[in-house]
């Protein structure tokens, strides 16, 4: 029994994302694409599928997947043709759902996933076009279940790894890269809560060693990346435990109950897959020009890695402040047009890292939506560092400036914010602290200066933040030794 | 070789009811239909581009532009029926 228990497993793991295209509208008809809505009243008779209808290819859901090929790193079919994968279910009122099969959109690519100690290339297997089915709404009170085809017809890509990642934190690694490049793109929203990003992940795990893959199941109904991680974690367990009492795993689709932390094996009935794939009738062929492909590869955004190497080199950032601005293109894109107006990269990300993503997460907004701009940013931040106002102080001016959409002047001039610079005034307020605290003067004298902190303290109070610590600190020490 | 079985789970996918004569008859017309495909087969096709599409039309594009859709009672106009805006079908999850 203990060489059954050293045995030494390795996990292989692929991961299927669907990624839903944010066009105006849906990929084969004129209907809006867009998320929310009361049910069935972005329908028309091509999405729902009425007899005598045509679709119609959607020119920018083919731009916005040659976008996602080349992103991928992938061969882009330079023909494409769509299949019909036939099913029966209430979701898609045609009977079938128009896909790619054997002539995916791209194929052979790959991305660049961060390792601890450098980065590992997984390969894309392949990545097609196909429209989103319907919802189906559980309803257990009237014994029935209700379907919304708003969603009918949404342009989706679903993007296919090889059997390249090895542990349920790499694939969560593949996740977040995979989804920072997709945002980059602009061509989804990448929202995992709206549906708009999906994820189902394929799992086996062999022994170290064996160069054939062992039987696989399939994991469905995971609704953020984390669950992704911990769902591959407890089926990277049942294997093992399957295999170490010297049984078979079955291969088969489980879904991930988010409730009771497991997965759970789906009804067979819901499995019988039977496809009987044949080429769409209703759509032509369409051909894709080299030329084509190089004109959309012009459009392509700098990539977050490529990013993410210029800011550390042109900027002088550290890794970490770097990969930071990176997350957001729009903060990293604010952080360059500061650094046009005011040389002082690192001043000018901390700031947008700490005291603006506070203020972003508070009001649960973005960058572009706040009232703020590079040239108002860049001048509160030059009032600190010229001694115009404390940090302190600057902070409530930022909250101030977001607001109203005003300037720091502004603000300042007609709040009366600045500093207190005038050393009579801070003088004549470090004569009332003096004589309002005789016990820790005496302390002071006595030698204990961390005291001294308790009036700076104190001083600031006295001038509501507006005098400069520092220099209340240097006039305390010089009263006291005058004394 | 199509068999009665076959004929039984195609009509269950494409959710068709058939009776015991119907399966009978079909079973027969899918035989000979596969016969022609088997004589097909024998073509020396391998010169020749497969094709998805019997017209020599290539590259029909919509443009992304937003056209109106149906109202949300014209759209359920034929469902048998309806609740809440929703068509109302057999419960497919218990
Ligand atoms: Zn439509």
């Amino acid at each position: 029994m203990t060489t059954q228990t050293e045995k030494k497993f390795e996990t292989v793991i692929g991961l299927e994302v669907h990624l839903q295209f944010k066009t105006r509208t849906k990929i084969f008809c004129g209907c809006a694409n867009e998320f929310g809505n009361q049910p069935n009243t972005q329908t028309c008779p091509i999405c729902l599928g009425l007899p005598g209808t045509l679709p119609v290819f959607n020119r920018t859901a083919l731009e916005y997947a040659i976008k996602v090929a080349l992103a991928l790193n992938a061969k882009v079919s330079s023909t494409i043709k769509f299949d019909r994968k036939n099913y029966y279910y209430p979701d898609l009122p045609k009977g079938y759902q128009i896909s790619q099969f054997d002539k995916p959109i791209a194929r052979d690519g790959f991305i660049m996933i961060p390792t601890a100690s450098s980065e590992k290339r997984i390969g894309i297997h392949r990545a097609h076009l196909e429209e989103d089915a319907g919802k189906i709404i559980h309803d257990s009170d009237i014994k029935a279940s209700l379907v919304d085809y708003n969603r009918t017809g949404t342009p989706l890509m679903e993007i296919v790894t090889e059997p390249d990642l090895r542990s349920p934190q790499e694939a969560y690694d593949y996740l977040t890269t995979l989804k920072l490049i997709l945002k980059y793109l602009d061509v989804s929203d990448c929202d995992m809560e709206k549906g708009s990003l999906r994820c189902d992940a394929n799992i086996s795990v062999r022994e170290v060693g064996e160069t054939i893959l062992r039987t696989k199941t399939e994991l469905k109904n995971m609704n953020s990346f984390k669950a992704v991680k911990i769902a591959l974690e407890f089926e990277e367990a049942r294997h093992r435990a399957v295999y170490l009492a010297g049984e078979t795993i079955t291969q088969e689709t489980r879904l991930w109950n988010e409730i009771k932390q497991m997965t759970v094996t789906m009804r067979s009935k819901e499995q019988a897959h039977d496809y009987r794939y044949f080429p769409e009738p209703d759509l032509v062929p369409f051909i894709v020009s080299t030329e084509q492909i190089d004109e959309i590869r012009q459009t392509l955004p700098e990539f977050p890695e490529a990013k993410l190497n210029r800011l550390k080199n042109q900027y002088g950032l550290n890794d970490y402040d770097a990969n930071v601005l990176v997350q957001e293109k729009a903060i990293a894109n604010f952080f360059e047009d500061c650094c046009k107006i005011y040389q002082e990269p690192k001043k000018i990300c901390n700031w947008l890292t700490g005291a603006i993503a506070a203020e972003i997460n508070s009001r649960n907004n973005d960058i572009v939506q706040l009232k703020i701009s590079p040239q108002n940013l860049t001048a509160l931040i030059a009032k600190v560092e010229n001694g115009v106002v404390s940090n302190l102080v600057a902070k409530d001016i930022l909250t101030m400036m977001i607001d109203s959409g005003q300037s720091a002047d502004i603000i300042i001039a007609e709040k009366g914010l600045a500093q207190v610079s005038d050393d009579s005034a801070l003088e004549k307020v470090i004569d009332e602290i003096l004589a309002a605290n005789p016990g820790v003067v005496a302390q002071i004298k006595e030698g204990k200066d961390s005291a001294k902190g308790f009036l700076v303290g104190q001083a600031m109070k006295k001038t509501q933040g507006k005098a400069n610590p520092k220099k209340l600190g240097e006039m305390i020490t010089r009263r006291l030794l005058n004394a | 070789m199509i068999t009665k079985k076959d004929v039984e789970y195609i009509a269950g996918l494409a959710r068709i009811h058939l009776q015991d004569q119907e399966i009978e008859k079909l079973t027969g017309n899918l035989e000979d239909i596969l016969g022609y495909i088997e004589k097909l087969e024998k073509l020396d096709v391998s010169q020749v581009e497969p094709t998805s599409h019997a017209l020599p039309v290539q590259n029909v594009f919509r443009d992304d532009v937003v056209r109106p859709s149906l109202s949300q009672s014209d759209a359920l106009k034929n469902a048998p029926q309806q609740h809440n805006g929703a068509f109302k079908v057999p419960q497919v999850i218990e």
